[in-house]
């Protein structure tokens, strides 16, 4: 079906150029029980991103030419967003030698990343950051000191101290951001800050803005809405006050994420971050798991929140705080992501929103294998109405149908 | 607790162990107005004072049952315990389980060694095991923060926390709570210092949960790497403060708790030495001096005699470590009794679970 803007605009809903998400995990090859390819762009249209990029801590990771390749030349059904992939820094990943950065650049890579396995050794991430420069394409850095983060669990704070889990904290993630700075500059490269969550972390890439450094980073919606007093049970966003919100149990794993639910302090570092334009782009980190790997004791669990389906309403709740202006948060999620990558932003590809529509997520209901969210069951406001890849409606939501049974 | 009592025993049973209907007598109405509405004891943190009251209460109804000739009541006759220990503990299983038996509960052990938790079974697949087998109380002890909470969510029984991770040992705090105030009286006012590995301690986080509500001040006192740092930094709990010289601690306090010290925080890099540990940090004779006269010394055990704590100080005048223990059998009474007691009767039956669930 062609795209009538007028036709959605009159109803009153707001249409703007399609998302870009450039941090998602599809999980495909080698975890197809938490996530596929298909899946996984289903659930990123529902969610209104109509671009995504894949990360590559795949089994086998996204590390060699061939494989880039064979991804990306696959068929893949109409009904799904337009995927990039994140290539490996290193062989598997491992932290140990470079991948075929020149040649995965040529296959296509969108950027290079060891997500989740940040590259301990900076001699080698100098070189990486080199090759980058000189492929034209920019690292995706997952900034973490992990000698520092040890076996934490969630933020290191008075939560953590009262419900004595190990923290990680801060300065794990604010040491390695200094030091990835640092290296960019040495080697004169982009580097891109994925998931920056502390107030700290945001002050260190404004300081290195004013002295021009080619740095860009982003900011995922789970921590522009949600405190570390959601791993005690407390389901008030950031902008909400604690008596008005509902209540979850404690230990629920759906609020294990890396890096972790901050203060509310981060959180409010975070928006102005996006409000002075020093955070470039929202990206979800949608991280999608099998129940096998959450529904499990809390420090046993895997880290992760599935996001596509949820970020719109979680950042147009702080819109509606009035703690960033509209126009700064679209940016974020369409313009932002796609300077921040050096692409283009494919024309024809949008999204129909509805500002106010309340709804419920539910786990059957999500197109997402990852049900691991803490969102479940909590009343959201905003929702995708539609979403058009390349002048075609490609997804469409059941609003019409829900306001069509509350205005009889 | 010997034959040459017997009329204690008579005031409150009427001789011989009597009906369940006594010790309901006992119990009710001693403060008229207070119902227990608890399905689960999983951690005593959103406690009000009164719930704690009644929990001390009902232990001192508990010690008088321990005190009788023969040391069993029938009110859970027909109730099944299950203790589900997936992590090495003997102190607090028997004390659960004598707890259990003294009021006639039958009591099933789960315990890590020689279970299918070893051999690598998931925690979810024990608790729809324990759902199937139908137990009434699922005590559980287990190494992961929260694990309580975890198996509360997804059975039927009531469930009792007897140790999660660093998180929380609520029957530890109210025994100790139980204790202190048998010693020195009520705690309004009273200054009690805890000394130790605060940051990996579950009975440290559970005796402020309990001692602080009933108006004790809690000092706390240990190394910089063992204690939260959000507790050193102004982001302390209500009523407790952090005093890293001991000595300073001491002075003037009600009480002392020592935490035990494990060996391996040396070798994670938390400590400079257990020698220099013993010494800075250590309770001697001198150092108990410091305190109000005869005011008492506990310990949670097992102790590192010589370490945390020194012998003569352990087995001095001032210890309560051997009421603890005692004490702690009749304060896991009082709770089994206030959960499993009243499930399909008057006093429990029907009333929400307190943790609020997810839609």
């Amino acid at each position: 079906m062609s795209f009538d803007r007028r036709a959605f605009e009159a109803k009153g809903y707001l249409v703007v150029p399609g998302f870009v998400d450039l941090h998602t995990h599809l999980r495909e090859p080698g975890f197809e029980d938490s996530e596929t390819i298909e899946t996984g762009r289903r659930a990123a249209l529902r969610g209104g991103f109509t671009t995504i990029c894949a990360m590559p801590n795949t089994e086998p990771a996204i590390d060699s030419p061939g494989l880039l390749k064979e991804l990306l030349g696959r068929g893949y059904g109409v009904n799904g967003a337009r995927v990039h992939f994140v290539a490996a820094i290193t062989r598997g990943r491992k932290g140990r030698e470079l991948a075929d950065m020149v040649e995965l650049a040529d296959a296509g890579a969108v950027a290079f990343s060891d997500d989740g396995s940040p590259v301990e050794d900076a001699r080698l991430f100098r070189s990486a950051l080199e090759y980058a420069r000189a492929s034209g394409r920019p690292i995706i850095e997952h900034a973490q000191d992990l000698a520092l983060s040890a076996k934490g669990v969630m933020h290191e704070g008075a939560v953590s101290a009262r419900l004595g889990l190990p923290g990680m904290p801060a300065a794990a993630e604010e040491a390695a951001v200094a030091r990835d700075l640092a290296l960019a500059k040495l080697a004169g490269a982009r580097l891109h800050l994925t998931h920056l969550s502390t107030a700290g972390s945001v002050e260190l890439v404004r300081r290195a803005k004013a002295d021009g450094a080619l740095v860009t980073c982003d900011v995922t919606p789970h921590h522009l809405a949600m405190t570390d007093e959601w791993v005690a049970g407390s389901r008030a966003f950031a902008w909400e006050t604690e008596e008005r919100a509902p209540r979850g149990a404690p230990f629920d794993s759906s609020t294990k994420v890396n890096p972790p639910l901050r203060t509310g302090a981060d959180v409010r570092a975070l928006w102005a971050g996006l409000e002075d334009r020093t955070v470039d782009a929202i990206a979800t980190d949608h991280a999608p798991h099998a129940s096998v790997k959450k529904d499990v004791e809390f420090d046993q669990a895997a880290f992760g929140i599935s996001g596509l389906e949820t970020a719109l309403a979680l950042v147009l709740g702080g819109v509606r705080a009035g703690w960033a202006p509209l126009e700064t948060v679209i940016d974020a999620l369409t313009s932002g992501p796609a300077r921040a990558l050096g692409i283009d932003r494919p024309k024809g590809d949008w999204v129909v929103i509805d500002r106010d529509a309340e709804w419920m997520p539910r786990a059957a209901e999500l197109a997402s294998k990852g049900k691991n969210t803490p969102l479940i069951g909590r009343t959201l406001i905003g929702r995708v109405v539609a979403t058009v890849v390349g002048e075609e409606v490609r997804y469409e939501g059941a609003v019409h149908a829900a306001e069509a049974v509350s205005r009889r | 607790m010997s034959a040459s009592k017997p009329g204690v025993a008579g005031a409150a049973g009427g001789g011989a162990p009597g009906r369940g209907s006594d010790l309901r007598k006992l119990v009710a109405g001693r403060r008229p107005g207070v119902k227990w509405i608890r399905r689960h004891v999983l951690d005593t943190d959103d406690w009000s004072r009164e719930e704690i009251e009644t929990v001390l209460d009902q232990t001192r109804a508990m010690v008088e049952i321990l005190s009788r000739p023969i040391r069993r009541a029938p009110p859970l006759r027909g109730r099944t315990v299950i203790l589900f220990f997936a992590e090495v503990s003997t102190r607090t299983r028997v004390s659960f389980e004598l707890a259990a038996k003294a009021l006639s509960a039958d009591v099933v052990n789960i315990t890590a060694t020689g279970s299918s938790v070893e051999k690598g079974e998931s925690l979810l697949d024990t608790v729809r095991t324990l759902q199937a087998l139908g137990g009434d109380v699922v005590v559980i002890r287990h190494g992961s923060s929260g694990a309580p909470y975890f198996v509360a969510e997804r059975t039927e029984s009531a469930v009792i926390n007897a140790g999660d991770g660093w998180h929380a040992h609520p029957t530890q705090g109210l025994l100790d709570a139980y204790t202190l105030r048998e010693a020195v009286g009520e705690l309004g006012g009273k200054r009690v210092v805890i000394v130790g590995d605060i940051l990996h301690s579950r009975v440290a986080r559970s005796d402020i949960n309990t001692l602080v509500p009933l108006g004790a001040r809690v000092t706390l006192s240990g190394p910089p790497t063992l204690i939260p740092v959000a507790w050193r930094c102004g982001e302390v709990p209500a009523g407790v403060t952090y005093e890293p010289e001991l000595d300073r601690a001491l002075d003037g306090a009600d009480a002392v708790i020592a935490l035990r010290l494990q060996r391996e925080r040396q070798e994670s890099g938390l400590l400079p030495s257990v020698r220099e540990y013993s010494r800075v940090w250590g309770l001697s004779e001198e150092r108990v001096a410091r305190m109000r006269p005869g005011a008492p010394v506990m310990h949670p055990g097992p102790m590192n005699e010589g370490i945390e704590i020194d012998a003569a100080v352990a087995h001095g005048s001032r210890s309560l470590i051997e009421k603890q223990v005692a004490n702690g059998v009749a304060v896991r009474m009082a709770l089994l009794y206030l959960l499993a007691a009243g499930v399909g009767g008057p006093d429990g039956a029907g009333l929400p679970n307190p943790i609020e669930k997810r839609g």
